[in-house]
């Protein structure tokens, strides 16, 4: 274990050492981060074919073809695996997390470098694994990201659901192990490596974000590794944890006793957790960027750390609320309901100090706040459905409607997504020492932000007249038809968003290469990145230790030189 | 591509302002080497932390599955022919002799391992005084307990193995009941992490035999040591699940 | 850009309120005892959100807006927080959330944690790949065997749902692929499932409940209303979820008494 740190202070050479099996966690970073680009391209590229189906069922495209309602259900469902790990548990936590999180805390890697790499490569199998799904013979499985059993649990329950599935079921184990060799990397890190004077409340609310989702991940993916252990089994060796006496096709199946509602605790106390892993790490950058570009100080700072740790803490007591139709005993629902209710508590908190951060502030508009801002009102759009969603007597007309879909996607698929733009865009000169194109980026900006409020708020209406989820189409029910004018609407908005994400990629791209130089703070930021050499040497800080002397936000300082104050600069600061 | 600083710093015997520091926190030396390496004392107690960290996810994967077994022992099932719901559990028939046995070898190789790592924390204390020219503590190499720790976990492995040939021969195979499932999954979960942590020994072992230096080794025995005792701790779990919880 | 940010958050917020207000795309007509609380439930809460949704967008804008650097040299608050406000602000945030659950409390609990009561109209409805079947226990009012060896859809309404004819109690279930129902009267409703989880989803009654192979789940609702509605299965049960579709007639009790006596005497 200790050789690996003559591997990881010494710079590698060759090329294989340097990019490909590379220890140093700015490499590992970029690499889980261009993974995340291509997993989030090809799940674009599944939901818009699921866009057109769903308003054109019977049109023939171009290359793919005929799209069947099993086809729609295997595209449903691989969309939904593949953002939900492959872009939102990956960008926003391994990316930027593992490039930032050690210069951060002033440390010159991460605790386990080798277990960093594995972790990584892992990854890269999962995913590759994932893929395999697509060519295995009957496809992809249909039975949707949640795989609920029995559907999931039956090799005959519809077309993908046998090698298909067992690929599905078995990337996501491998998913889990890389997870939890990336989550205890973070947490040591966190708690080992911290730079002489950066004390746990001097840290970035980027590196609380970071570990806060690191110890949910730590406490949640074992949960799923288990549940995917049982699904495999009951799939394969006749074992029924999860499936009664069932008669398929007028075929009895061999199995008895299991429950379906075994596998929904399993998988949702793991998946509740894990939506909070997707948006933690996007609110860490969302109140470092805030500040940053407001040059003020964040509003609260404690309360925000205890705001993270509270989501944190509930994030584990309200997965029931994913299933108060389930059969579940509707006192249990009562109570996971009231605890829902009460995890919007902190993150309102949250949005009250972002809006006060911004209040009296002098704020400038580069490209990486806009994401910021766009976060705060995304989060406020996808937050407040919540509290509908949170009450189970008016769960009753929302739940498995295109409601739901709504509230996940502005959460998840719109507010995360603009935290990994505004990570992007405000951490690119850092890393590749040239500025990315502003106009570009106000372009892109302005389309998506308009784009994704045109895609997923009028799912809200969609959901209250009672259109369910999952449907590939909407020809069989009646009283769907009138709604179809509305799906249009959204299904154009999607190919214009989607088209306006070439503009995001074409200045990424170009600007790695042609972008204007950048200097080492560009933005004129505190936190210890901003002290270091664009890029960062390997071991971050060129040889010599970073002492820290405050927090992270003093910016404006009265009767400071600048109106900003470096986390490394002696000079004092008011108390606080 | 994405360009990174190349320059190479030569490691610097001395601690003077070009050499490549890491971040040092407060107190502690660096072992007597200035080029760089975190001491080894340092070093000890951040893989102690990391596996602390790591057997929080272990922990939480046996917490699923030892909930689950406790919830699907209480379910009742519908059963269509009476319309009612009734209970099916089926008490497994432990060889509970033979899992006596395993768990006494796996205590005593728990032993063989606390006394493994002593010892080596002993040789790893003594090694400066060693570099004293003129003073010998003789050889090195003590009591094998490290190599009689790997032969008692595989022991425990074969007499798994055998319980296993002996639910089978009882009629209860992994699919025969939800109760025999469990049994089966339970232990062979438990046995995955203990062949790992076998493996972890044998590298441990054969590290001592390339005379790697000895706080290297030492920070591999004791890490595996304690993954070891918590391997112990949870069979005795599992096994008191399964025998008072049946 | 302030300007520009103001202008596209307040329009945003303004279409999005416009729609909800002019609920241009709403809750279908409600025709269960159900609906009435459920409804205004959802008032309550949509009111609430929809100010805290305004204000909070709203104020998004306009502090961009106001405090935009325009290069003056305007003092910027240092400030690291309020710890008042802060009490202030998440003890009233607490007070609405977990008050406005608290008020939906009870119709919850008499939907679901009291059983049908006597007199209802029981009903089995059973899902499976992709039909609903529905059962009524006819004059003896207990619903007969049902045996999985004896299913095959293919062989009729009975058949699909394996009904033992061996059994006496089933002499007089009748199974149809409709569901018709008495006006006024509470139904007393057993859901099950043959395969795969579905989801019987009502949305006129406002009523959703899933059927999970294993269990046969208990619910009851009242129809208000004469005329027909449409079903919806809401659990993802495979390809054909879409078109799993199923019709109610809520009829009188008249007519309801003479539907059901067609459909014994047809069975003979």
């Amino acid at each position: 274990m200790v050789a690996q740190d003559a591997h990881a202070h010494a710079a590698p050479q060759g090329f294989i050492r340097k990019y490909v099996f590379s220890l140093d966690h700015k490499v590992i970073g970029l690499q889980y981060y261009f993974l995340a680009l291509a997993a989030v391209f090809v799940g674009m590229f599944l939901s818009l074919l699921m866009r057109i189906h769903m308003v054109w069922p019977s049109a023939i495209l171009p290359i793919v073809g005929e799209i069947k309602p099993e086809t729609y259900l295997q595209l449903l469902t691989m969309h939904g695996t593949i953002m939900v790990f492959f872009v939102l548990t990956t960008a926003p936590q391994s990316g930027f997390g593992n490039y930032f999180l050690p210069i951060q805390i002033g440390a010159p890697d991460m605790a386990f470098p080798v277990l960093n790499m594995l972790s990584f490569w892992t990854t890269f199998v999962a995913f590759i694994v994932m893929l395999a799904a697509f060519f295995a013979v009957g496809g992809a499985p249909l039975h949707g990201w949640t795989g609920y059993a029995p559907l999931s649990a039956l090799t005959n329950s519809g077309p993908g659901e046998q090698l298909g599935a067992d690929l599905w079921i078995t990337s996501i184990a491998i998913f889990c192990v890389a997870s939890l060799m990336g989550a205890l990397n973070f947490i040591t890190t966190t708690l080992d490596l911290r730079a002489k004077g950066m004390t746990m409340m001097r840290m970035p609310l980027t590196c609380w974000a970071w570990l806060i989702t690191a110890i949910l991940g730590l406490l949640a993916f074992g949960v799923l590794l288990s549940a995917g252990i049982l699904l495999l089994l009951d799939r394969n060796l006749g074992t029924s944890f999860y499936v009664p006496l069932v008669v398929v096709n007028g075929q009895i199946m061999g199995h008895k006793g299991g429950s379906p509602l075994l596998w929904q605790h399993l998988f949702w106390f793991f998946g509740h957790p894990e939506v909070y892993i997707a948006i933690l790490p996007g609110m860490g950058v969302a109140s470092q960027l805030l500040s940053t570009f407001a040059r003020k100080p964040i509003f609260g700072y404690k309360a925000m750390v205890y705001a993270i740790m509270a989501i944190g803490i509930l994030g584990f007591v309200v997965w029931g609320h994913h299933m108060f139709m389930s059969g579940m005993s509707p006192y249990s629902a009562f109570a996971f309901s009231i605890m829902t209710m009460a995890i919007g508590v902190p993150s309102a908190i949250k949005t009250f100090n972002w809006l006060g951060t911004l209040y009296k502030a002098k704020i400038r508009f580069q490209t990486p706040m806009l994401y910021a801002i766009g976060f705060v009102s995304l989060f406020v759009s996808g937050g407040l459905s919540g509290p509908f969603l949170a009450q189970p007597v008016l769960d009753i007309p929302l739940h498995d409607t295109a409601f739901v879909v709504a509230h996940f996607h502005l959460i998840m698929g719109v507010a995360a997504i603009f935290g990994m733009f505004a990570g992007t865009y405000y951490w690119f000169p850092k890393m590749f020492g040239r500025m990315m194109n502003e106009s570009l980026g106000r372009i892109h900006f302005v389309l998506t932000l308009i784009g994704t409020y045109s895609i997923f708020m009028p799912m809200h209406y969609l959901g209250m007249a009672g259109q369910p989820r999952r449907y590939s189409q909407f020809t069989e029910v009646a009283y769907l038809q009138h709604l179809m004018p509305l799906n249009r609407f959204i299904t154009y908005a999607a190919f214009i968003t989607i088209s306006a994400q070439l503009i995001f990629v074409f200045n990424l791209f170009w600007s790695m290469f042609k972008g204007p130089k950048a200097s080492d703070n560009p933005w004129e930021a505190t936190t210890l990145e901003w002290t270091t050499a664009t890029p960062p040497p390997h071991d971050n800080f060129g040889g010599h230790t970073p002492v820290v002397y405050h927090g992270p936000y003093e910016y404006s300082v009265p009767g400071a030189a600048k109106d900003y104050v470096m986390q490394t600069d002696p000079a004092g600061v008011p108390a606080h | 591509m994405a360009t990174f600083s190349s320059t190479i710093r030569v490691p610097q015997a001395d601690k003077g302002g070009g050499g490549t520091h890491p971040p040092v926190r407060g107190g502690g030396g660096d072992g007597g080497r200035g080029d760089g390496y975190p001491d080894y004392g340092q070093r000890l107690r951040r893989l102690r932390v990391g596996l602390a960290i790591g057997l929080t996810s272990v922990t939480m994967i046996f917490v699923s599955l030892t909930s689950a077994y406790i919830v699907r022992r209480g379910l009742p099932t519908f059963d269509d022919h009476t319309g009612t719901y009734t209970r099916d559990w089926i008490p497994v028939q432990l060889p509970l002799a033979l899992l006596l046995i395993n768990t006494a070898l796996l205590a005593f190789s728990s032993l063989t391992a606390e006394f493994a790592r002593r010892q080596i924390t002993r040789q790893a204390a003594l090694a400066p005084v060693q570099s004293i020219p003129g003073v010998s503590l003789g050889r090195e190499s003590g009591f094998p307990w490290l190599a009689l720790t790997v032969v008692l976990g595989l022991g425990f492995l074969s007499g798994q193995w055998l319980a296993w040939r002996e639910l089978a021969d009882r009629g209860f195979y992994l699919a025969t009941s939800a109760s025999s499932s469990f049994v089966y999954l339970l232990t062979a979960a438990h046995g995955l992490h203990l062949l790992g942590g076998v493996m972890v020994l044998l590298y441990a072992a054969t590290v001592s035999l390339l005379h790697r230096p000895v706080e290297r080794r030492r920070i591999v025995v004791d890490v595996t040591a304690w993954y070891w005792h918590f391997m112990f701790v949870l069979w005795l779990g599992i096994f008191a699940l399964l025998w008072f919880v049946r | 850009m302030g300007l520009a940010l103001l202008v596209i958050i307040w329009l945003i917020t303004f279409f999005s309120t416009y729609f909800f207000v002019a609920q241009t795309w709403w809750l279908p007509h409600g025709t269960a005892t159900a609906a009435a609380f459920i409804d205004h439930q959802f008032a309550l809460t949509y009111i609430l959100m929809g100010i805290v949704f305004v204000a909070a967008q709203g104020a998004l804008g306009y502090l961009v807006w106001k405090y935009r650097d325009g290069g003056s040299n305007r003092p910027v608050e240092y400030s690291h927080g309020n710890t008042k406000l802060e009490l202030i602000w998440t003890t009233l945030t607490a007070v609405l959330f977990i008050g406005l659950n608290l008020m939906g409390s009870h119709v919850w609990a008499s939907e679901r944690f009291e059983p049908a009561g006597p007199g209802s109209v029981p009903v089995e409805v059973t899902g499976m790949q992709f039909a609903w079947y529905f059962r009524y226990p006819g004059a003896d009012g207990k619903f007969g065997r049902t045996e999985p060896k004896l299913m095959d859809p293919s062989a009729g309404n009975e058949a699909a749902v394996g009904l033992d004819t061996t059994d006496p109690a089933s002499k007089d279930d009748v199974v149809t692929g409709t569901m018709y129902l008495p006006v006024n009267r509470q139904v007393d409703l057993t859901l099950r499932a043959v395969d795969v989880i579905h989801s019987f989803f009502v949305p006129s009654f406002r009523f959703k409940q899933d059927a999970v192979p294993g269990l046969a789940i208990h619910m009851h609702f009242t129809p208000t209303e004469i005329g027909e509605y449409e079903i919806a299965c809401a659990e993802l049960c495979g390809l054909g979820h879409y078109k799993m579709h199923g019709m109610v007639h809520v009829v009188g009790q008249e007519d309801f008494d003479k539907w059901l006596a067609a459909r014994e005497a047809e069975k003979q």
